[in-house]
């Protein structure tokens, strides 16, 4: 399975074009690093590939082929403020539950405790909330993982733990992944290739 | 004398866990820490350390539910409520972590001049807007028609024209780029060198080397080290504690590699070191009694067994 962007473009209703004639391939296994400036459209981009928003123009297609609706995505997507992607009146094993049932192994992995499933978002802290997140988005069914400046606001122990449980997991699974992070030294330390999405921006000709 | 010393602060949240039964959470607890005119001390340490609320306690903006015992001294004397009123603003100054802090209803160029004490305010705005790159129209907008970047550096900019004693800079740098980042470390580093006294709050241990004096790590609401900068290199060797080593090897720059488990449970703390459960150096010892703050090597540290 290979995540393909072909000629994507995007802006919200009649605004500005955010970015357009996007090309990113990513194949299984691999591990991209997305860098730009602040407010390049960066974060727009990664909600266009797991389907959060629907490209303007271009399109996007996993082996070949658009993507199915009203099945679980194969891509999917980690924010970088955990506390604005849960639902604050739901308990954190529902939460869990939305990415399917639940792989102990995995949560032990991550370092989730068992008591923590039975808490309310906001009686957890943000390097709690994070784990959830990434558990949540490592279903079985996730082919490409997402991660949009998913460590940023961890300290380096936290953000070490949780980068470890997903290196494993890409390479155990042949999972693919896009990081985007403003940090030079993290994405240098996790990718196999670097795109500048700046620099691929064809909106100014 | 120091110009802000904090010693054994330590801060309780009351919560009510169903009818009238309370429960407390011990956020910080005998945390000591000590701020020298001229100098710039690095906060650093895990998430939910209780770094901003330590900002928070200094300034007396603390949420009503919360508990405090211990003291602040600001210039030698008590920091007491009516004093952290007089003062903050003033002589002590916040750049807060949140860009919720701005006053939506106010152009933002209005907003940095408020805290221009003397002299000419406009100028003094333009001056250090044209410094963080915003543009001339900026200053007549309004905090929604920023980005966040932009949001931030309007933040600063408030602090910096402030000429104030002390500022607290509570991560005042993600979501800026890196051009910008290095103007406000170094303006950080001029106030400083004219005898200000910066703390400066952050994750980026990296950027806070390039421009602090000491490095204080926190642990759990706790100070476990203060360092000197010097010493953060190599495979830490040098530091003093052992989260500290942690943290540093944990760097994607250095090996990468975290320790397993995550910080204690603020209502569930342990009753001896708060790091003995995750430390691989742990001993009966340290189990029984918190360790106390004491002077090691040029630094400081809370750990019986550091060296």
């Amino acid at each position: 399975m290979q995540l393909e962007a072909k000629d994507v473009g995007f802006r919200y209703e009649n605004g500005p074009w955010l970015f357009r004639g996007i090309n990113v391939t990513i194949e299984p296994g691999e591990i991209v690093g997305l860098t730009g400036p602040s407010g390049c459209g960066k974060t727009s981009f990664c909600k266009v590939l797991a389907g959060y928003e629907k490209p303007v123009e271009g399109s996007i297609a996993i082996h070949g082929s658009s993507l199915l609706k009203n099945v679980y995505h194969p891509v999917q997507l980690v924010f970088q403020h955990p506390e604005k992607a849960v639902n604050p009146r739901w308990k954190m094993l529902k939460t869990l539950r939305e990415g399917g049932p639940l792989d102990q192994e995995l949560l032990e992995s991550l370092g989730i405790e068992r008591k923590w499933l039975t808490r309310w978002p906001n009686e957890l802290s943000g390097g709690e909330l994070q784990r959830f997140c990434v558990a949540r988005a490592l279903g079985s069914g996730t082919h490409f993982l997402i991660a949009d400046e998913m460590t940023t606001m961890l300290d380096a122990i936290t953000q070490a733990q949780i980068w470890h449980v997903v290196l494993e997991m890409a390479k155990k699974r042949g999972m693919g992944i896009l990081v985007v992070s403003h940090e030079a030294k993290l994405v240098q330390r996790l990718c196999h290739r670097i795109i500048d999405f700046h620099h691929m921006n064809g909106r100014r000709s | 004398m120091s110009i802000l010393e904090v010693e054994d602060l330590s801060i309780s949240f009351k919560q009510y866990t169903g009818g009238l039964k309370q429960k407390h959470h011990h956020v910080i607890t005998d945390l000591t820490v000590t701020l020298e005119a001229g100098e710039i001390l690095a906060v650093v340490g895990a998430s939910g350390s209780g770094k901003s609320l330590l900002a928070h306690a200094i300034l007396g903006i603390l949420p009503s539910n919360a508990g405090m015992s211990g003291t602040i001294k600001y210039a030698g004397d008590e920091l007491t409520a009516a004093r952290q009123r007089a003062v903050r603003g003033k002589e002590i100054v916040l750049v807060p972590q949140s860009v919720n802090y701005l006053d939506p209803l106010m152009r933002v160029g209005a907003q940095v001049r408020t805290s221009v004490k003397q002299g000419d305010a406009i100028r003094a705005q333009r001056k250090v807007f044209q410094r963080y790159h915003l543009k001339s129209d900026v200053e007549n907008m309004y905090p929604f028609q920023l980005s966040g970047g932009m949001a931030r550096r309007t933040l600063l900019s408030t602090a910096m024209v402030s000429e104030a004693n002390v500022i607290i800079a509570d991560e005042p740098t993600p979501g800026m780029d890196p051009a910008v980042i290095v103007e406000a470390l170094h303006h950080f580093r001029e106030l400083a060198d004219n005898g200000c006294a910066v703390m400066l709050i952050t994750h980026d241990i990296e950027s806070a080397l390039k421009i602090a004096d000491k490095i204080a790590v926190f642990y759990a609401g706790t100070t476990v080290e203060v360092a000197p900068v010097d010493d953060f290199f190599g495979n830490g060797e040098a530091l003093r504690h052992p989260y500290s080593k942690a943290l540093w090897r944990a760097l994607p720059q250095n090996d990468f590699i975290p320790i397993r488990g995550s910080q204690p449970d603020p209502s569930a703390l342990p009753s001896g070191c708060l790091f003995a459960p995750r430390c691989e150096k742990a001993t009966l010892e340290c189990g029984q009694a918190r360790p106390e703050m004491r002077n090691l090597r040029n630094g400081m540290v809370r750990c019986i067994h550091a060296t």
